[in-house]
């Protein structure tokens, strides 16, 4: 028994010496990518973790990288838990990590004070702490292309637009975590001034399957309209029990976590004019798409099935993808340098162009809002647009949806005094 | 050989009941304390100090917490992952609110009001006792659960409900937030840890610890001989659950530097008790052992299955599958555990310590 | 002054003014009600039998519906894949009374509780690697069950009756009836009485206690496998179901471990009353969610008055 216990270690110390040569060399970027296929929430983390490999992969194959440097994506999986995001951080950070994209809001939280410490910024795409937008209190932080309160009012300003939201009742369903909390305070702010009237409708991480009661207290309510700030298994049990109390559907609209396939496919037919915000295209009519296509899936590299490829959340993984990529270019082109630091990204991240000339040039034209970094702005343009659900995929239905910027920026900013007034020596930036 | 207790004649009562009576064991723990104090940090990198050594040991805390209730005084509880959450609350209210005070100060002041809730959630174990008191303590967990998400002053009404961990000082040395070290965080962790084992090792040897484990192993004849359960029990509570208390502030504040409720939840407390079970019940050494296999165990497999697999076999493993496996072989180890050795793993280090004392003759 | 009105007047002037939906809420705290019975039922039998406290029968409900799911989708006709289900549940009750349960014989009841924590984990992650992690639809109208609803206009308002939460409440009602025959007429369910009795005396007639706990665990295979494609039809396959799987614990308490018409009466209870806390005291006083822990407070509660449950046996050592 012992004899088999040293033999089985030495036979992992031998595996453990064989792994080092997977870690990056002089010409390669690293990306780490915390990704979760396993726990509650894979059905999200699935997808998104296989668009973001996936583009990276492409420049790999057809351009050779970026400026000549191969990119390496290596995945760790968190399982969407906070201590095991912390454990591939500290994992991954000594490879010359360039940036994280934890996709997880716990995680995120976690990283923001790292982030200056360890000189890797972290870019939460549409998630983690909205304050982070304001870049002169987060100089290592990023949310591009929006946070969730400009979303929110963004949603609001859609409603507005279709049917008016003045002397109407909005219900807000989320999930009762930080993350579902965070537009809350935007609700309670725009309420007097568009004159509407809000309910909250929690519902807890435990009875995402078991929404009954909450249903029961919409029905109650009767609101004109519901919002949802959902995740994973909440969504799809949301839009069937909203379809079952007979809330009309087009006015039940979902936040851009909850309005993914995986979230309707469950519903089907019974989903029909359901509605989500998005800032990611749907669909695989992108010359970058036909690319990964192309030179990833078809040869396959990809851990996607070929349907799964254009659908919602694997291509805002792919777009998470982009923002990276262009950030590396314009690391690059700033430092003059062709592999970068986190610091170097950091910059790069600060002042990459991705306007429309861009958006076609890298064969995405029409897929998004344009985006211009800056180093107030870590969030950019905040633009989204609504999407609906026919009953088997998802549709585009408007055009972009700038935020009320003048009414969210104030927010912001209070958000972001608050949080760097809890920190001691929290290193700021001033922007000039 | 190794372990010859013959010529260690004892002349005194407190000789013959010290903590180790054999020198060997005497050398063994400062053998142990100095490696743990002196060669890890100047060892050990970033990553292992701060990615596997300060989750083993607060982890190892949490399950001498535990182990308190379960081995020692018989009473299950999988409200483990919600007092270390009170622990951690309570440290970051206090922090907030006196913030020029030594953390440590705080780091164990938290112990106290996780105390005060385990005794409160302890009440049933009075009338009740086994699975009933599973459920009980997992009303406990689910309460202080949704207790942590709805009531905002506990997270000083952060937009993003999680607290997230200031920087604090103790002694003129950056203890908490990111810029404290690795070393210090772990040295802070480590010696948190040994004085907290040390007072546990003393309370259990002593007259309250004795009647905890007379409950345990016959309530009824315990009760006889004057030991009030009243008492026994909640003591129990209130002891385990300041443990579990220290040991969550410890997690948020040296190891994850902001939390959500998330990292509080039931899967915490099975965590921990399975610890507890393959560490060994009623076993102090234990609960180090099953912290190490729990934790460290996981950590191994993902880290070295995926590129093993990858040289030794045509297949290709993934990073999430890897994951999974290293589930698998919990819950595998769990059960082969439990019919093999349902003592774990600290009674197979009594039989390699019985081994070492007679070795080279078989018995 | 103001809470006590919240307390004791306002929920009643809620349920006057709108008596759909009060009706309503009765209906769906049935429907939950029994599916909380289904789940709790999977437990009483194998405690009634082996009294090993299965603590995987949650995650039993999740991996035979993703069992299901998962045969169906290499185009396997529906009903093909429920037999198919079953021969997997049947083999999984063989594994784990053969490995697990048969070496832990006359150990502790914590152990044997811990060892089907083990299990759990193996079958969350198994479970995972076999068919993956993410959601899954069930395939409600490949096996025939009914979708659609039917209204019911009273006072004022309507009262919607899913078409899928009466069939759930048929199946279960069928399927405990048939447990029932199973139990009291046939030869197999005899045996299983006389070893929930008395395990020694039931050995020395030559009942084989393997055999028993075979069958014990096939048939909370069979009732996880109806709890998850009920429960599934009604949201999706997933394995965030089994923390709603855990809310049988309380279920169990309040109706007594080893009582089958205990984990009915204790489901409803539960489904009613959570729902109804819920809507009428918990939104307005509490701010809603408090459907995570209510279960657990009431058995938390009742068991300082009456540990043994509403039907048990009178067997809980007590201080």
């Amino acid at each position: 028994m012992l004899k088999k216990l040293i033999l089985g270690a030495a036979a992992l110390a031998v595996a453990g010496t064989v792994q080092v040569t997977t870690v990056s060399a002089e010409d390669t970027l690293y990306i780490p990518s915390l990704s979760y296929r396993t726990g509650p929430f894979a059905g999200a983390g699935g997808p998104i973790s296989n668009g973001f490999a996936d583009y990276f992969n492409m420049l790999n194959e057809r351009d050779g990288g970026i400026g000549g440097a191969k990119l390496v994506v290596e995945e760790c999986e968190t399982a969407y838990n906070a201590q095991k995001g912390v454990e591939c951080y500290e994992a991954t950070k000594g490879n010359g990590a360039l940036a994280y994209n934890p996709y997880s809001t716990g995680i995120t939280l976690q990283l923001i004070p790292k982030a200056p410490v360890d000189q890797i910024p972290v870019l939460s795409m549409g998630y983690g702490l909205s304050a982070a937008a304001v870049g002169e209190k987060f100089p290592w932080t990023f949310n591009y292309p929006a946070s969730y309160w400009s979303q929110m009012s963004s949603i609001l300003k859609y409603i507005d637009a279709n049917g008016g939201v003045k002397g109407k009742k909005i219900g807000f369903i989320y999930l009762d975590v930080g993350y579902g909390k965070e537009p809350i305070p935007l609700l309670d702010k725009l309420a007097p001034e568009m004159g509407f009237e809000w309910v909250g409708f929690p519902v807890g991480v435990k009875e995402m399957q078991n929404q009954g009661a909450t249903w029961l207290n919409v029905r109650k309510e009767r609101p004109d309209w519901m919002i949802m700030w959902g995740f994973g298994a909440m969504n799809p049990t949301a839009i069937k029990e909203a379809a079952k109390i007979r809330f009309p559907m087009d006015k039940f609209i979902g936040n851009w976590w909850a309005g993914a396939h995986a979230d309707l496919e469950p519903v089907g037919e019974a989903g029909k004019g359901y509605k989500a915000s998005s800032f990611s295209g749907i669909g695989t009519d992108f010359p970058a798409l036909q690319d990964v296509i192309k030179y990833v899936v078809d040869a396959g590299k990809s851990q996607a099935k070929k349907e799964d490829v254009g659908k919602v959340l694997y291509n805002r993984g792919l777009f998470n993808a982009v923002i990276m990529a262009e950030a590396i270019r314009a690391g690059q082109k700033s430092s003059g340098k062709v592999k970068i630091t986190g610091v170097e990204m950091r910059d790069g991240l600060e002042s990459f162009v991705l306007d429309e000339a861009r958006l076609k040039e890298i064969g995405l034209e029409g897929f998004t809002a344009p985006i211009t970094a800056s180093c107030k702005d870590h969030e950019g343009s905040g633009a989204i647009f609504v999407q609906q659900w026919d009953g088997k995929t998802w549709n585009r239905i408007s055009d972009l949806i700038p935020p009320m910027t003048d009414v969210v920026k104030p927010l912001l900013e209070e958000a972001a005094d608050k949080y760097v007034s809890e920190q001691t020596d929290w290193k700021t930036q001033s922007c000039g | 050989m190794f372990y010859r207790e013959a010529g260690q004649y004892k002349t005194t009562y407190e000789a013959d009941s010290a903590k180790f009576p054999i020198l060997q064991d005497k050398l063994f723990i400062w053998f142990y304390l100095a490696i743990a104090f002196i060669v890890i940090p100047l060892i050990g990198g970033e990553f292992f100090l701060g990615a596997i050594m300060i989750p083993f040991l607060v982890f190892a805390l949490a399950a001498i917490g535990l182990n308190i209730l379960t081995g020692y005084t018989g009473q299950i509880s999988l409200g483990t992952g919600a007092f270390m959450g009170v622990g951690a609350y309570a440290c970051y209210k206090m922090t907030l609110a006196f913030p020029d005070v030594n953390i440590l100060v705080f780091i164990f002041a938290s112990g106290i009001f996780s105390a005060l809730v385990g005794v409160f959630f302890g009440l049933p174990s009075l009338r009740i006792k086994g699975f009933y008191l599973v459920v009980t303590t997992l009303a406990a967990q689910f309460f202080l659960e949704w207790a942590f998400i709805r009531i905002p002053w506990l997270y000083n009404y952060n937009d993003s409900g999680a607290i997230e961990v200031p920087q604090r000082e103790a002694f003129g040395v950056i203890v908490t937030g990111a810029s404290a070290s690795a070393e210090v965080r772990y040295l802070v962790c480590l010696t948190v840890v040994v004085i907290m084992t040390w007072f546990a090792s003393n309370i259990i040897s002593g007259r309250i610890g004795r009647s905890w484990m007379m409950i345990r192993d016959m309530d009824i004849a315990a009760e006889l001989m004057g030991v009030r359960p009243l008492y026994a029990k909640l003591s129990a509570f209130a002891v385990s659950s300041f443990y579990c208390g220290v040991a969550g502030a410890l997690m948020v504040f040296l190891w994850l530097g902001a939390a959500e409720v998330e990292s509080f939840d039931y899967n915490h407390s099975f965590e921990i008790l399975f610890m507890v079970i393959l560490g060994g019940l009623g076993s102090l050494l234990g609960c180090f052992l099953g912290a190490a296999v729990i934790w460290i165990l996981p950590v191994i497999i993902r880290a070295w299955l995926p590129p093993i697999v990858d040289t030794l076999t045509p297949f290709i493993i993934t990073s999430s599958q890897a994951d999974l496996v290293s589930d698998i072989m919990i819950g595998v180890m769990i059960v082969v555990f439990l019919i093999m050795e349902p003592h774990g793993l600290a009674r197979l280090w009594a039989i390699i310590k019985q081994k070492l004392r007679v070795w080279p003759f078989p018995y | 002054m103001e809470l006590l009105k919240q307390i004791f007047v306002e929920p009643f002037e809620v349920m006057y003014a709108l008596p759909d939906l009060l009706l309503q809420t009765l209906w769906e705290g049935f429907v939950s009600g029994t599916l909380y019975s289904l789940i709790a039922l999977g437990f009483v039998l194998i405690f009634k039998a082996s009294g090993v406290f299965n603590f995987a029968q949650g995650i039993m409900v999740v991996f035979a519906a993703l069992t299901l799911v998962g045969i169906h989708a290499f185009g396997v006709p529906a009903f093909l894949a429920v037999i198919l289900t079953l021969g997997v549940m049947a083999l999984l009750a063989f594994t784990v009374v053969r490995v697990v349960m048969k070496p832990l014989v006359n150990q502790p009841d914590i152990i044997l509780f811990m060892s089907t924590i083990g299990i759990t984990f193996i079958l969350i992650a198994g479970g995972q690697l076999i068919f993956g992690g993410e959601p899954k639809a069930m395939i409600t109208e490949e096996l025939g069950l009914p979708t659609g609803a039917s209204d019911w206009e009273v006072g004022g308002g309507i009262v919607i009756f899913q078409h899928i939460d009466i069939a759930a409440a048929v199946i279960a009602a069928l399927l405990i009836a048939g447990l029932a025959l199973f139990f009291n007429k046939t030869k197999t369910g005899r045996a299983l009485r006389a070893v929930a009795d008395d395990h020694q005396a039931a050995l020395s007639v030559g009942i084989s206690l393997e055999y028993i706990w075979v069958v014990v665990w096939f048939a909370a295979g069979v009732v996880a496998l109806t709890a998850g494609i009920l429960w599934a039809a009604k949201s999706d396959v997933s394995f965030a179901l089994q923390v709603v799987a855990l809310k049988a614990l309380p279920v169990l308490v309040l109706g007594g471990f080893t009582s089958i018409p205990g984990a009915i009466v204790g489901g409803l209870i539960i489904g009613f009353g959570e729902k109804l806390f819920d809507l009428y005291w918990g939104v307005p006083i509490l701010g809603g969610g408090t459907e995570s822990w209510f279960a657990f407070i009431i058995a938390l509660l009742f068991l300082l008055y009456r540990p043994e449950g509403l039907f048990g046996e009178k067997l809980i050592e007590r201080i």
